[in-house]
Order: structure tokens, then C-alpha cells, then sequence
């Protein structure tokens, strides 16, 4: 079996039990749609907030609703041990992080389609002024932090205070990520706004990417040996 | 990706630790293909570890297993296609339908004809007329043909039974029995694991007994399984 239908078939598998269940698309939407509520009330008066605090607030409501969403998508995989099952197959082990990783990214971005609208609606955020630049922001910083949220759920998915230690190992090596994912959305975001400086961020966030997925690729195989 | 075959499985000297404490110590062992054998032991005796290492899912602390003249860092995912595994859990899914449980697992092993395969697998389950239920609808006794089905849908040359029995009825357990016999008649390698000695009494080729990490052969005799067993506990 070559590496991309094996990938398309764990990315299928994933899907269809998410569309069954919907279970973890809830549960990180309800939590993104409740931090950004909360946020606003806080941030917005007279119909207005900081352009910074609405960059700040949606980027946060990702990462974490990404954190609770990786968190539910690896216990699937625990409570029948379907994570052995996968590494046993006969395909090349980092096709099953790579389709894990393509099924954890779609919910993020389902997600972010629901929440980026609400941002922009609640803050008076310009969002879709330059949607295309938004969502290449989006799109790239919801890639490094899945790849890297990805493999740490994986490898913590057979410990005990995994939930606990997932935030712990994972928030300190995506703040790159966060902080130019913020970065390029502030300067979008800003009355008048500077290009350069966001296509600047939006380039740090495809490097980060590229290390990430990279080492990513790289450590899955020894990380999954039990 | 070619399915790598092979007749027989060796372990040599195999040691393997946890931190400081040794599961396994110094097991040598070697069986052929077409043969039944039993791993008895009590609990942490360090059973599920051999079938971990055997299953390639755990590298040995020292000492060598070969799979004919490969070993598992040689053969990877090769060697992996003609291995099958039923654990003490039973890699399925709940969510999923019994028919798309085994059409995921046929196509991830690269099968020919996936719809044909299961569909013969869930008739010889018992478990046709529930094909397109969730499993998560399954008392414990389905889910266990099913993932036997799941173990065996890719006609593996070695199987992996951890406690397969767990949870069977009376019924369920002669099946069982049954589909062993085949995949031995099959020239399949099949290594079970069981406190249930009577249900494999008839079955069995060799059995080993691991007590504390060590292995040994279990002595012959004309005595039951259960009395030969007993001398060494």
C-alpha cells in the first residue's frame, strides 16, 4: 500500500467516526464559541475592541479547542488499543501520524470556520479584508501546531495524566507558532495594515512547519515503540 | 510492498527490561510454521511481552528474534503483513460498522478484494446479519469473532492470541477452536496465551511455561495440560 492511501484511509476512518459521534467537533466548537463569548464581553465596548486583544482571543480560542479536540481523538485510539492495531499494519509508520494529523487538522480547521466569523462579527475585526492572507495564517499556524500536537498526543496516548501532560509538553513548543500566528494577524488587523510585515509572519510559520513536520516525520516511528 | 514469508519464528537468548525490572530472561524458543503452540504462565509472568517482541511491536533488550532469517529491523513493514495479532484488547472500533472494521483493516493490508474477504469473514463470524450495526452494539462475545475475524482477514503465517478465549461461551470457544485448527491446517504459526487450559488441551502442539521471565518446555506427559501445568507453580 503506498504512503498516501494509507494516509487517505486513516484520514477516512477518522472522519466518518467524528461524523458519527461528533464528539470532538462539539466539544472544541462549544469551547472556541464560549472563550471567544466570554472574551468579548471584556475586550469589546461601543461595538469596538483592539484589533491586537481580537488576534490574541481567536489564536487562543484555537490552540486550546485544538488541545481538547487531540486530546478526545487519541483516547478513541486508547480505549481499544486501535493505536497498536495501526502501528501493526504493514504500512510505513509515519503514514498513520500523517493521517492522524490530516484528520486532527480538518476538525481544527471545521472549527476555525465557525470561530473566525464570530471574531469577526463580535470584535468589528476586519478579518476578510485580506481573507486570503487570514487563511494562509490560519491554515499554516493550525498545520505546525497539529503536527506538533499530533505526535505529543500519540506518544502520551498509552500514559496515565496524559490529559494533564499534553498542554504542559505541547504549549511550550508551539509558542512560536501562536505568538507568529498572532503576530501576522495584528498587523492585518490594524487600520492601516502592513502587508509585509504579515507576509514576514506567514513565512516564519512555513518554516516552523517544515522543522515540525520534519522532525515530526522523523521521530514518530522510535516515540510509538512501546 | 511484498509480503515477506517465513516458516519459522526463534527467539535466542532474548532479554528484556523495564526500567529495573526484567519481563523477560534469557527465553530461547523456536517453532515451525503449522504449529499450535501454548505460552502458559501466571499473571506478570511476562506472556504479553513475548507476543509484544513477537509481534515486532517491542525491540528485545539483548538477544536475537528471527522470522526465517530476517529479523524485524531488517523486514519492518514486510514482515508485518504476514503477522496477526488478537490482544487482551481487541483493536476495533466501536464506532465504526463490524463490515467497516474489517474493510479498514483489509485494505490497510493492502487485500485484493476487501468486500469479498469480509464479507466471508463475517459469515464465519456469525456475524453477517449484524454486518452493518456498530460494533459498539456487540455484546463482548462478538466483538471477540470479530476481532479474530480482524486477526485472520489477511491470512497471517504468524498469529498472536492473547487470552482469546475471555469472554467466549461454550459455543463461541469451539469456534474459535475451530478457525485455530484451520489456520494451523493453513500452515499458519499460532502462539496463544490462556488460563483456560482445557479449552486448547486437544489443540496444542507445544507448550512453554514462563515463570518470572524464564522459559521452559512444559513436560510431556499423558496427563492433562491443567496436572503438568500445575508441577511448575
Amino acid at each position: 500500500m503506498s504512503f498516501m492511501a494509507a494516509v487517505a484511509l486513516v484520514v477516512r476512518k477518522d472522519l466518518v467516526i467524528e461524523t458519527r459521534s461528533r464528539e470532538v467537533v462539539y466539544t472544541a466548537l462549544l469551547f472556541a464559541v464560549s472563550c471567544v463569548l466570554v472574551f468579548a464581553f471584556g475586550f469589546v465596548n461601543e461595538g469596538r475592541a483592539d484589533p491586537a486583544a481580537a488576534a490574541a482571543i481567536l489564536w487562543i480560542a484555537i490552540a486550546f479547542s485544538g488541545t481538547l479536540a487531540l486530546g478526545r481523538i487519541f483516547d478513541r485510539e486508547r480505549q481499544n488499543e486501535t493505536m497498536r492495531a495501526l502501528l501493526l499494519a504493514p504500512v510505513a509508520r509515519p503514514a498513520i501520524y500523517v493521517g492522524k494529523l490530516a484528520g486532527v487538522l480538518s476538525l481544527l480547521l471545521m472549527v476555525q470556520a465557525i470561530v473566525v466569523p464570530l471574531v469577526a462579527l463580535w470584535f468589528q475585526a476586519e478579518l476578510f479584508r485580506h481573507a486570503s492572507l487570514v487563511i494562509a495564517l490560519l491554515a499554516t499556524g493550525s498545520l505546525g501546531y497539529a503536527a506538533v500536537g499530533t505526535l505529543f498526543a500519540a506518544m502520551l496516548a498509552r500514559t496515565r495524566g496524559r490529559g494533564a501532560l499534553l498542554p504542559v509538553l505541547l504549549y511550550p513548543v508551539t509558542i512560536p507558532v501562536i505568538i507568529a500566528g498572532v503576530k501576522g494577524t495584528v498587523a492585518l488587523l490594524q487600520a492601516e495594515p502592513n502587508l509585509a510585515i504579515a507576509r514576514a509572519w506567514l513565512m516564519m510559520l512555513i518554516a516552523f512547519d517544515a522543522v515540525f513536520i520534519t522532525l515530526a516525520l522523523w521521530i514518530f516511528e522510535p516515540a510509538m515503540a512501546e | 510492498m511484498e509480503p515477506l514469508d517465513f516458516t519459522s519464528l526463534t527467539f535466542t537468548d532474548v532479554t528484556r527490561n523495564f526500567g529495573r525490572r526484567r519481563a523477560l530472561n534469557r527465553v530461547s524458543f523456536s517453532c515451525e510454521a503449522g504449529q499450535i503452540v501454548a505460552l502458559l504462565g501466571a499473571n506478570g509472568a511476562g506472556k504479553s511481552t513475548l507476543l509484544s517482541i513477537a509481534a515486532t511491536m517491542l525491540e528485545p533488550s539483548s538477544g536475537a528474534v528471527l522470522y526465517g532469517d530476517h529479523s524485524a529491523r531488517s523486514a519492518g513493514a514486510a514482515l508485518r503483513a504476514r503477522i496477526g495479532v488478537l490482544g487482551h484488547d481487541l483493536y476495533i472500533y466501536p464506532e465504526l460498522t463490524a463490515f467497516e472494521n474489517l474493510a479498514f483493516f483489509g485494505r490497510l493490508y493492502g487485500m485484493t478484494d476487501v468486500d469479498r474477504a469480509v464479507a466471508e469473514a463475517l459469515l464465519r463470524a456469525g456475524l453477517e446479519d449484524r454486518a452493518s450495526e456498530a460494533v459498539s452494539s456487540f455484546s463482548r462475545g462478538m466483538r471477540q469473532r470479530l476481532a479474530l475475524e480482524r486477526a485472520l482477514l489477511h491470512s497471517p503465517r504468524l498469529l498472536l492470541l492473547d487470552e482469546p478465549f475471555t469472554g467466549l461461551d461454550d459455543a463461541s470457544s469451539s469456534a474459535l477452536r475451530d478457525r485455530l485448527q484451520a489456520a494451523r491446517d493453513r500452515g499458519a504459526l499460532v502462539i496463544v496465551t490462556t488460563h483456560d487450559l482445557e479449552a486448547i488441551e486437544a489443540l496444542v502442539d507445544t507448550a512453554f511455561v514462563l515463570n518470572c521471565g524464564r522459559l521452559q518446555p512444559l513436560a510431556a506427559g499423558a496427563e492433562s495440560l491443567r496436572v503438568r501445568y500445575r508441577r511448575y507453580s
